[in-house]
């Protein structure tokens, strides 16, 4: 199948907010696209494959070669985004025969073609398709296609259209390259599991259950071990002789944002811990909180700048492998002492271990909870101690038990409608707090917007509350009369440069509507501020 | 002969034919109104005589009753009418049903003022025929070289591919009530649609008239008494304002569409947060206004409303004179008009 259809579909992902239809349009796309496309083209969408042969210069010699100056600077203008508007305005010619490109064709002729012939071959390729063909060709070769598909929702929906486990794909995945045929054969049943042997790949990570009153009532203190639950982002650390990787909780290699952590794994293990920006400090590394760490995410290169501002470290939780032996089936108790024993022999650079914390009983275990303050700390993390290193959420197995969050009484400003299911309800609320005006006097800032916690019935309240309180529209958003308080709650406050308030915080959700508090007895802004941890958390 | 613009001129009540006494689409109430066809910025309520085509009579009193006009006086296409000094005739424009180019002439020279028009094939209404003139009034709703509408058809493939995908969600498609919704509805018809087709309240009365003046549209039902198990995998055709809003909370898992030819544009159905964009259009896109004026030979023409500055540019690249009206409330179909610029909520 040809480059046609890959278009449709990311259009249709494009514009697609549900997961569920996410997944629909994926599954739709392995049943009905042949080999190599299907995995060539799903390789582009999780941006496992990325192009840059062509250069957006380029795309624009080519259209203006083509138009008149003035309509393409006019349509530049309307549209924005320039390979958009390349894309649409492109003079199709009459009588061309060609077809369009497979997407295969397309790799394998960038891979071969000498840099001069590009833009011939790339015009020729335009000419063969309509507008969505033409945007897609575009956006692939210019290595930008963004169309919000993780690999981990993409090898769900393997998983569901071929009715075998995603940890069982999750393991081999890595291990194959684009386009796949060694998965796609197995999961037709065609051929026999892929065999990745050294290459290095993400074995799914075991999570825990959030800890709820009835469960705690339950526990029983002899088996279970307790650690810090950081706040920052899980990773898994794989080496050996295969290469080196850092995988996010999600499977997705993030090593290349983090250099100084792969260069310090010179060995043959796979480990899992948290990866956190820690600093030198009295008596020992100190953990910032999350918002420096979110300096490193997401970029692609890291300039020395980051390196010294921003360093990051990995807090070791668990030992899964050690040179090729697999010690995920024992228990617990087991595997820490093995971590113990490998972190003490090879003092691996930038990591550290996760303190075991010692507790008698859940009363104990619940005060040691109460006192952690650090903005760096979410909770405890409960893991019993025969447990096997299992894929995913095992009841019983793992337990978070967050602190108890926050609480601040805001004034809701704007609203905005949502996406998807809630597209007709107002349910994403930017909220504020009181502080001194500068010409004396009172005034409300922003420090916040959540878009959770309520139930239905509260939902469909606040979207009747908005509509009758509005006093101007911005395009999607309302700004509302300031009379209604919102209980908010959050994990944690923590300056930020970023925010008007100067605050910034974790994880906001609405916990109550206060339609008995008037809005003038909102929280102040210095209500907020006294949350903010006076120093980065140490390691205690 | 006399240059068109020595008895064609714009007026604040409108554009007036001064031999003839008439305005053509008048945005304020005048004694003596040509109206092109029934859309509401073209035709308003509260004229003294109305002329215009049957079925833009029919739909202006189905749309205003009383306000349709004092007196009406209905012209078919064909015929010839003296008005003053003035002949005028009505040529279908292929916009909507009724929709009509008036063609004026007076002492020797001809005027053509096009109204709203398409190129397209439409089994709803009469395809436009062009008149050769001196000045030729045209639209420029679309009058960017980046509005190349495609093939209906193979929109409305999209919205059936999608519904074999979703089989148990409602299809929701957004469409001005009067044209684009009765040409969907024989779109969907054609391409073997043969299931019954659910409306908004808004979207019944001129179906029922398209029917009456003779446009089968086959099975219709109220989308608003229809339960929710009724509507699985059902396509509605609502107004673009009531798909994403209170009203679309009744259908099941709506996958909202939008049939509008600004839909060509991806920001443009990112903000209105449309899930299937339609680019389905009863207006001229860009190759088919440059082709039509070149059949019609105006070595002048006037652009009423749109983007005439990309088109008065083209037109001078062709040695054509192009002038803009800028004739105001014009463009104001509720599915034609670009959105309210997107803003970002204020940051946080």
């Amino acid at each position: 199948m040809s480059l046609p259809a890959f278009a449709e579909l990311l259009e249709r992902l494009i514009f697609t907010p549900g997961r569920n239809a996410k997944l629909a349009l994926l599954r739709d796309w392995f049943a009905t696209q042949p080999d190599p496309d299907r995995g060539v083209g799903l390789a582009a969408l999780t941006e496992e494959l990325v192009f840059t042969a062509a250069k957006p210069a380029m795309i624009r010699d080519l259209v203006a070669a083509r138009t008149d100056p003035v309509l393409l600077a006019l349509s530049h203008d309307y549209v924005g985004d320039l390979a958009e508007t390349v894309a649409l305005i492109w003079p199709e010619r009459t009588g061309v025969n060609a077809s369009p490109p497979t997407l295969s064709e397309v790799v394998e002729a960038l891979e071969v073609t000498p840099k001069a012939e590009l833009p011939g071959l790339i015009a020729g390729w335009l000419d063969t398709l309509d507008s969505g063909g033409r945007l897609a060709l575009i956006k692939l070769i210019t290595g930008g296609l963004r169309v919000g598909v993780s690999g981990r929702l993409a090898r769900v929906a393997l998983a569901e259209w071929s009715s075998k486990p995603v940890e069982e794909i999750e393991e081999i995945w890595h291990g194959v390259a684009p386009p796949y045929l060694p998965i796609f054969r197995w999961l037709e049943g065609q051929e026999e599991k892929p065999d990745p042997r050294d290459a290095p790949v993400f074995r799914p990570l075991m999570l825990a259950h959030p800890l709820e009153d009835r469960d705690l009532a339950a526990l029983d203190p002899a088996a279970y071990r307790a650690e810090w639950k950081w706040d920052g982002i899980r990773v898994q650390l794989t080496a050996g002789p295969g290469g080196r990787r850092i995988w996010s909780r999600g499977g997705e290699d993030i090593s290349g944002g983090f250099p100084e952590i792969l260069e310090a794994m010179d060995f043959h293990a796979v480990l899992d811990g948290e990866l956190l920006v820690i600093r030198d400090g009295p008596g020992g590394g100190v953990v910032a909180p999350f918002a420096d760490l979110q300096q490193r995410l997401n970029r692609k290169l890291v300039g020395p700048k980051m390196l010294r501002d921003y360093p990051v470290g990995v807090r070791l939780y668990d030992l899964l492998f050690v040179e090729g032996e697999d010690l995920r089936p024992l228990p617990f108790d087991e595997r820490r002492r093995r971590l113990e024993d490998w972190v003490a022999r090879h003092a691996p650079a930038r990591m550290d271990l996760s303190a075991m914390i010692a507790f008698g009983s859940v009363a104990q275990l619940s005060e040691v909870r109460d006192g952690a303050r650090a903005a760096s700390i979410e909770g405890l993390m409960l893991k019993r101690a025969d447990s096997p290193y299992l894929a995913g959420r095992v009841k019983g197995m793992w337990w978070k038990w967050k602190r108890d969050p926050l609480s601040i009484d805001a004034v809701l400003m704007y609203a905005q409608r949502g996406h998807g299911k809630r597209s007709s309800f107002y349910s994403d609320y930017t909220f504020g707090l009181w502080r001194p005006a500068e010409g004396g006097g009172e005034e409300l800032v922003p420090v916040g917007k959540a878009y959770s916690g309520y139930t239905d019935e509260e939902l469909g309240w606040l979207d009747r509350w908005i509509r009758n309180h509005t006093v101007s529209r911005f395009g999607p958003v309302r700004e509302v009369e300031k009379s209604l308080v919102l209980e908010v709650i959050f994990d944690a406050a923590q300056l930020s440069g970023r925010h008007k308030s100067g605050v910034a915080l974790r994880f906001p959700r609405i916990a109550r509507i206060r339609t008995d508090k008037p809005a003038s007895e909102a929280d102040r802004l210095e209500n907020l501020m006294a949350y903010v941890e006076a120093g980065p958390a140490t390691d205690e | 002969m006399r240059h068109p613009e020595t008895w064609l001129r714009v007026t604040p009540e409108g554009l007036l034919c001064e031999p003839g006494g008439f305005y053509i689409d008048p945005p304020r109430p005048v004694a003596r109104a040509v109206i092109t066809h029934g859309h509401a910025d073209h035709a308003r309520p509260g004229h003294q005589a109305v002329l215009a085509t049957p079925e833009t009579l029919a739909i202006m009193r189905a749309r205003m009753g009383e306000g349709a006009g004092a007196s009406q006086q209905a012209m078919r296409h064909g015929e010839v009418l003296r008005q003053g000094e003035v002949t005028i005739r009505l040529v279908p424009a292929g916009h909507v049903l009724g929709s009509a180019q008036v063609v004026m002439e007076w002492q020797g020279s001809r005027a053509v003022v096009s109204g709203d028009y398409k190129r397209q094939p439409d089994p709803t209404c009469l395809p436009f025929e062009p008149v050769p003139c001196d000045v030729f009034v045209t639209e420029a709703t679309f009058a960017l070289p980046v509005f190349r509408h495609p093939d209906p058809a193979h929109e409305v493939a999209k919205l059936l591919r999608s519904l074999s995908l979703f089989p148990e969600r409602t299809h929701v498609v957004g469409c001005y009530a009067l044209g684009k919704c009765q040409r969907l509805i024989a779109l969907l018809r054609a391409a073997g649609w043969d299931r019954p087709i659910h409306l908004h309240g808004a979207q019944q009365p001129l179906c029922r008239l398209y029917e009456e003046l003779g446009v089968p549209l086959g099975e219709l039902r109220p989308a608003t008494v229809a339960n929710k198990a009724e509507l699985k995998g059902a396509i509605v055709l609502a107004p673009p304002s009531a798909i994403a809003d209170r009203w679309a909370r009744r259908l099941a898992e709506p996958v909202t569409a939008l049939a509008s030819g600004w839909m060509r544009v991806r920001q443009r159905a990112k903000t209105r947060g449309v899930e299937l964009p339609m680019v389905i259009s009863d207006h001229a896109d860009w190759d088919a206004l440059n082709r039509t004026i070149d059949e019609v030979g105006a070595p002048e023409v006037w652009v009423t409303h749109g983007r005439d500055d990309a088109l008065v540019h083209a037109l001078a690249l062709r040695g054509i004179r192009g002038r803009a009206l800028h004739l105001v409330g014009l463009g104001e179909d509720e599915d034609e008009t670009p959105a309210e610029a997107p803003e970002g909520a204020p940051a946080a």
